[in-house]
């Protein structure tokens, strides 16, 4: 009987190591920046090329840095948040509009209405490369200090928005 | 509207499965023969409407309804029509979708052809069924509805992974889950079996059938996976032991394993609760390879995105399933014990040995894939564990494993007389000493140790899977099936076997920046790059080298290797162009720009590297010839009866 109890035993052993495997999400782990310095970059402007746009725009105040592409569905669903948050005034919002192209992002753009101060225009991906993106969309949290306290894979929510950002915007700094 | 009544119809079919677990189950308890007969007709009416919402879920792709999230996410307009229907099963909610469907059509198939054994064990099996398939519906429709809108619907979807977009992955998972789920099968037989308490032989030779066919799709399936990996990797490597491989693979090692284990509980009536746990951890390696794959636990090429709901919800029902079914095995197990004895020299020692290494191969695999996570919840940071540790892990049971195949095959049951046993095998012994020592040395121009045992390993195997064969081609005594399918299966053995040893011992490869013009030359082949061009392709472009093969100033063939850009995801998929031939390879694979007519080249001679997929291939024929031995098909109650093996308890 003792080998029928063990073998039930290891099973439970190891269901235990899955569940807590689980919850050991391996998305929370690879963004290095957190609590750390965001990246600079310097981009021309996706609406007017001749402007270069970056970091120093918003240095000195907490914002929101949005990758987003044209051909990214998740995008698309939270464009129309974005707008919401626009309009708010809770916080400016910068698009990098990664690995596009110009005339389909400025058509998107003019179709959905423009959320961002200004969208960056990333056009080979390579600031994305400095940030760390994965894939579109994602947003990052910076304070005023230019620090990542945040950072979101997927489109954004309101929920998400209330429940992963407001916290760190009121805790996170002077400024707000 | 056609999404909502596919969402409907699966609704409809997870009532008819709870209807079918549970109605049969009580039914056998009380042995009520109208609610036994439920299982038959309810399983059947899952199956209607089970196929029914996957119809209506390929119309919302070929139909590009963007409207729905699925669709949106893994499909776009210009995707070629064949496969925005094997879009279908690209990510997690359709190949879930699908995995119900292979499931309810093997639950119709066994309803079909149960119709021959007593109806409270039929009974009992489709109830079993039924509540798995109770379990994936509910996983289906809670966590991962196909069937879920997208508002506003974009006007163009997000596409199809590059790396999916090819016709090996478009059949691939098809096989692969028909082989999976068919393991669940074996595993209702055996709950069925230990509810009823009546495990006689006639268990095992009712559940032989249904496990060598479930074997054999997975074999396929594998086999299926790994050619893929070889030409659209662009790595020219066929097996990586990725989690996801692996996975796999271990329900195929304790599939084997049980395929062997039935045959000595249906002929003799040993290893009865060995048998039976082996069913169950065959089925259970199958969840656990879902949940692997489903809950992103593990980080590998293949994985879907993580979602920790889903691998929660899998992670329970896993445990359910699992838990409950080892406390039936532990509660019916200690009552089994066999009484007939077999002699160190039998067919039964080598069955057993068998068993031994394919349950210690299996283990090895497990703790490789899992000891990432083990270290990971310990929290003593993080491990990977790869290739060259497994290669040589495994081949430790392997390879004794593949010299015993050629003894096993040709000892008698109970007790194998030595001497004319001896007399049998000494030739096939020479043979495959002589080949293995000269053969690398005469094609290859080189001896070693380890090559020149892989060698008589597989030409051990294949002479003595040939043994019978032709010993009936020259007495004109027909081979059953099942000898024949066997001696099938193990030649194919031998011929991976010398697949696997040629192409890593033998492989040639190099990389190197050509621009048109230029040439490599490896081995006795010249590799000339004459052109470089653009191509377009229906959803991507492509730049695209023809590269001219010569060996000793002889055309050979051209290949034309590709990169391509996918326009909607933007990434670049390598296209090998690889010249074919039955007893190598010549591959050639575009690696990245490096200036403005010049690439980076792979160029790989690869050794007889076709046998590899040729022998799993010849592996599943012989398990379809085994299938379709007669006494499999009218094994009916009536003539067991007659002949006295089924000590009726009832």
């Amino acid at each position: 009987m003792l080998r029928y109890i063990a073998l039930i035993v290891a099973f439970i052993l190891l269901f235990t190591v899955f569940a807590f495997g689980l919850f050991n999400d391996p998305r929370k782990l690879p963004s290095p920046f957190l609590g750390e310095q965001a990246p600079v970059f310097e981009l021309p402007s996706l609406t007017e090329p001749g402007r270069l746009v970056g970091s120093a725009d918003y240095a000195g105040k907490p914002a929101l840095v949005n990758v987003w592409a044209t051909w990214c569905v998740g995008c698309r669903q939270e464009h129309g948040f974005l707008l919401q948050l626009a309009a708010t005034g809770a916080i400016p919002i910068y698009g990098i509009n990664w690995r596009d192209n110009r005339p389909e992002a400025l058509s998107w753009i003019q179709q959905l209405g423009d959320p961002y101060d200004f969208s960056a225009f990333d056009e080979d991906g390579r600031v994305g490369i400095d940030w760390g993106v994965y894939g579109a969309p994602e947003t990052f949290l910076i304070n005023a200090e230019g620090i990542v306290l945040h950072k979101h894979l997927g489109p954004l929510t309101a929920v998400i928005w209330e429940r992963d950002f407001v916290p760190l915007l009121e805790a996170g700094g002077p400024s707000s | 509207m056609i999404p909502e009544i596919g969402h409907f119809a699966l609704i409809l079919a997870l009532s008819l499965a709870l209807c079918q677990g549970v109605l049969p189950l009580i039914g056998a308890h009380r042995n009520d023969a109208a609610m036994m007969a439920v299982g038959r007709t309810a399983a059947n009416g899952q199956f209607f409407f089970v196929a029914f919402a996957f119809g209506c879920l390929v119309w919302a792709f070929v139909q590009s309804d963007f409207s729905v999230a699925y669709v949106a996410n893994h499909s776009q307009l210009s995707l070629p029509t064949v496969y925005k229907v094997s879009a279908v099963w690209g990510a997690h909610e359709g190949s879930l979708l699908m995995w119900v469907l292979i499931l309810s059509m093997w639950t119709v198939a066994v309803g079909h052809f149960s119709r021959n054994l007593p109806d409270s064990f039929a009974a009992r099996v489709l109830g079993v069924l039924g509540l798995l398939s109770t379990g994936f519906l509910l996983f289906t429709l809670l966590t991962s509805n196909p069937f879920e809108r997208l508002s506003p619907a974009p006007t163009d979807g997000g596409d199809l992974n590059p790396l999916l977009q090819d016709p090996g992955l478009a059949i691939h998972p098809p096989l692969l889950y028909a082989g999976y789920v068919g393991f669940s099968v074996a595993f209702a037989f055996a709950i069925a079996a230990m509810i009823s308490g009546n495990l006689d032989r006639n268990w095992a030779k009712w559940t032989r059938p249904w496990t060598t066919v479930a074997w054999l799709f997975l074999t396929v399936g594998i086999a299926l996976g790994s050619w893929w990996a070889y030409y659209e990797l662009g790595w020219g490597g066929w097996w990586f032991w990725d989690p996801v491989e692996n996975a796999s693979f271990m329900p195929w090692l304790i599939g084997t394993a049980l395929i062997h284990s039935l045959a000595v509980t249906e002929r003799r009536g040993l290893f009865k609760s060995w048998t039976l746990l082996l069913a169950i951890a065959a089925f259970s390696l199958s969840l656990l390879g879902t949940f692997l794959v489903r809950s992103g636990i593990l980080v590998s090429v293949h994985a879907f995105a993580t979602d920790p709901t889903r691998g929660f919800f899998i992670l329970t029902f896993l445990g359910i399933v699992i838990l409950s079914a080892l406390v039936l095995y532990a509660w019916r197990a200690p009552s089994m014990d066999s009484t007939a004895g077999f002699r160190p020299l039998s067919r039964e020692t080598f069955l057993l040995l068998n068993n031994v290494l394919l349950v210690i191969a299996a283990t090895l695999v497990f703790l490789g894939t899992l000891a990432p996570l083990v270290v990971e919840v310990l929290d003593a940071g993080k491990i990977s564990v790869g290739a060259p540790w497994f290669e040589v892990a495994f081949a430790i049971p392997m390879l004794p494993l593949v010299f015993l195949m050629g003894l096993g095959m040709h000892t008698a049951w109970r007790s194998q007389p030595a001497e004319p046993w001896i007399r049998m095998l000494r030739l096939p012994a020479i043979v495959a000493v002589v080949v293995g020592i000269l053969i690398p040395g005469l094609f290859y121009g080189r001896f070693g140790l380890l090559v020149s045992i892989g060698v008589i390993a597989a030409i051990w195997v294949v002479a003595t899977s040939l043994i019978q064969p032709i010993r009936s081609w020259r007495s004109g005594v027909r081979l059953t099936p099942a000898v024949l399918g066997m001696s099938i299966a193990h030649l194919g053995v031998g011929l991976f076997v010398l697949g696997v040893t040629t192409v890593s011992a033998f492989s040639i490869e190099t990389d190197r920046a050509l621009r048109p013009g230029e040439s490599i030359e490896i081995g006795d082949y010249r590799y000339e790059m004459r052109e470089l061009r653009d191509v377009d392709g229906p959803n991507y472009f492509a730049r695209e080298a023809i590269v001219e093969i010569r060996r000793g100033g002889e055309f050979v063939g051209e290949v034309r290797p590709q990169k391509r850009q996918y326009l909607v995801q933007k990434s670049w998929m390598t296209e090998a162009g690889i010249n074919v031939g039955w007893n190598r390879d010549l591959f050639v694979a575009l690696g990245d720009q490096i200036g403005s007519d010049v690439w980076s080249v792979r160029v790989q001679y690869k050794p007889m590297i076709r046998f590899i997929w040729l022998g799993a291939l010849v592996m599943a024929l012989g398990g379809l010839i085994a299938v379709s031995d007669r006494r499999y098909r009218v094994a009916s109650r009536v003539e067991d009866r007659v002949k006295g093996t089924v000590p009726e308890t009832a």
